[in-house]
């Protein structure tokens, strides 16, 4: 037994020595560098690197525009739609649009993690729990926004209700689907932790469950705040004179691209704004994983 | 919450700190634990070896009353004020060091013990970095001290130096040795290192598919790893484990 092991190694190692002894090192496919391994993956990006793409698209919009290539019947330019943003602020009138919109948002952002994080908690933390509201949510999160809009309006009207209750309706699904997640996912072997060092059940819950679900809720909400800007645009295109979405509307009913690229713009920045905000947040709030990478 | 399938008896005084008859216990039908019958006398250091899934897991955390919804027989007494030092070392990463130490206790002096235990693993200036900034090694003193602040009369102990690297495992064993003579807990070590167990045991029980094939009290003066009497000890719990003629 020991022997046919022995004459195993020794072929399995005759191979690379012959090829050492018998072929000559320029054979060797030649390093790159002196000593130096190719970099299989690629490193990482200096600051401010990822805005590459989206400058040069400007840039190529603008020349575009610029050359007439572009008509402003199509698309404005992109210095023409900075040039109206500035004009709409100076009147006022933008801000007021943004803040229509923003409360709106905001509003129903608000309303729907504090529903989604209750049914979350009450889903992840019982079984009876889980019976009655998991099966629901996920055939709600089935069923497009929009597609309740008729049923939203026939029950609360088309007034500002409606609009934050659909809007907080489409927050809370990320927020319940990933906090859920998370709770489920408790690992093992901290409930086994808990478990020996005797830990009641609401101590398991404060110390144990909640903060291990943290990072889930994070996700969720990084989702829900881009979640909440969506859903609006469809809805300030019913019965409203505020916000950016009317503002579009009415935009396109003129004809005018520039203004329906400066509320491209706000979307952009504050889907942009929100998704650092809640990262700064998640960062501060979970710093203990920053440890990971010193 | 604390209703388990196989309850688990208080020891009376003078009585063996742990005591097992007629243990079983069964995955899916299939047998692979006993039935075993124990005594652990209180301060004693039993180490349990055995093959992977000879059932010596098994047995700590039937000791550990970890194991509901696994089927099983047999009666426990063991000490309600009992610790676990598992494998990998638990630590919740949302709690400081300091905060981990002290989980679950529930003592005026908490944090005040919590100090000293890290000080006693060598951990001092430590308390408030968050584990993950600890290395392997280093989480497992966590862990240690996390079992010992609490000063109790059973330390069971799942492979606690398995997942190390062999220095810090040496290191490892030397800081278990002198923190178990200040409290003297009856301690049950569950094992796969020959070595470990005879370095630190007063008995060494090997274990093989459920059963207890060999119950070896080892009295060796310490320190044990240049005794004479080492060798011998050794090679004759390796053939209790069906390894004969080691290199």
């Amino acid at each position: 037994m020991s022997d046919q092991s022995h004459a195993l190694i020794a072929t399995a190692y005759s191979v690379p020595f012959a090829a050492i002894a018998g072929v000559p090192a320029q054979a060797h496919p030649a390093p790159p560098a002196q000593g130096k391994l190719p970099k299989l993956a690629p490193g990482r990006l200096p600051t401010g690197a990822i805005l590459l793409g989206p400058v040069a698209l400007v840039v190529l919009w603008e020349l575009a525009s610029l050359t007439g290539w572009l008509s402003p019947k199509f698309l404005a330019a992109p210095s023409t739609a900075v040039f109206t943003g500035f004009e709409l602020l100076q009147s006022g009138t933008l801000a007021d649009h943004f803040l229509a919109s923003a409360g709106r948002a905001y509003l129903g952002l608000g309303i729907g993690v504090a529903i989604g994080l209750l049914l979350a908690l009450a889903s992840g933390l019982s079984r009876i729990g889980e019976a009655s509201i998991d099966g629901l949510v996920q055939i709600k999160r089935a069923i497009p926004t929009l597609a309740l809009i008729p049923l939203a309006i026939l029950w609360l009207g088309i007034g500002e209700g409606m609009k934050v209750a659909l809007i907080a309706s489409s927050v809370f699904v990320p927020i319940y689907i990933n906090t859920h997640a998370a709770l489920r996912g408790i690992d093992i072997r901290h409930v086994e932790l808990a478990r020996s060092v005797g830990l009641t059940r609401s101590a398991f819950l404060r110390e144990v469950a909640l903060p291990g679900a943290l990072p889930g809720f994070f996700t969720g909400l990084r989702l829900a705040v881009t979640t909440c800007w969506t859903a609006l645009v469809v809805l300030e295109q019913i019965n409203t004179s505020q916000g950016i979405g009317y503002l579009m509307n009415r935009a396109r009913d003129y004809g005018q691209t520039d203004i329906i690229v400066v509320g491209l713009a706000i979307y952009a920045v504050l889907g942009l704004g929100s998704d650092f905000a809640v990262r700064f947040w998640e960062r501060k709030t979970l710093s203990y994983r920053k440890a990971l990478a010193s | 919450m604390n209703a388990s399938a196989h309850p688990l008896h208080l020891p009376k005084a003078d009585a063996p700190a742990v005591s097992l008859r007629d243990v079983t216990r069964r995955f899916s039908g299939r047998s692979v634990l006993g039935p075993v019958s124990l005594d652990f006398a209180a301060g004693e250091f039993v180490a349990l070896i055995g093959k992977s899934g000879s059932g010596k897991s098994t047995l700590l955390r039937a000791i550990a009353g970890l194991d509901d919804g696994v089927e099983g027989d047999g009666t426990l007494t063991v000490p309600a004020d009992r610790s676990v030092l598992f494998q990998d070392s638990r630590l919740l990463p949302w709690k400081s060091v300091l905060q981990n130490v002290v989980f679950g206790l529930h003592a005026a002096d908490s944090n005040a013990r919590g100090r000293q235990a890290l000080a006693d693993v060598g951990l001092s200036g430590r308390e408030d970095a968050w584990p993950n900034a600890l290395s392997g090694g280093e989480q497992q003193r966590v862990a240690l001290a996390r079992s010992l602040v609490r000063q109790p009369r059973l330390l069971l102990a799942d492979e606690p130096f398995g997942a190390l690297d062999a220095l810090t495992r040496i290191r490892m064993h030397d800081l278990l040795f002198r923190l178990i003579r200040q409290h003297r807990p009856t301690v049950l070590l569950v094992t796969h290192d020959v070595d470990e167990a005879i370095k630190l045991a007063d008995r060494v029980l090997v274990i093989d598919e459920g059963r207890i094939t060999l119950d070896q009290p080892v009295s060796l003066a310490h320190p044990r790893a240049r005794h004479p009497g080492f060798a011998a000890l050794r090679g004759e719990l390796l053939a209790a484990l069906g390894v004969t003629d080691p290199i």
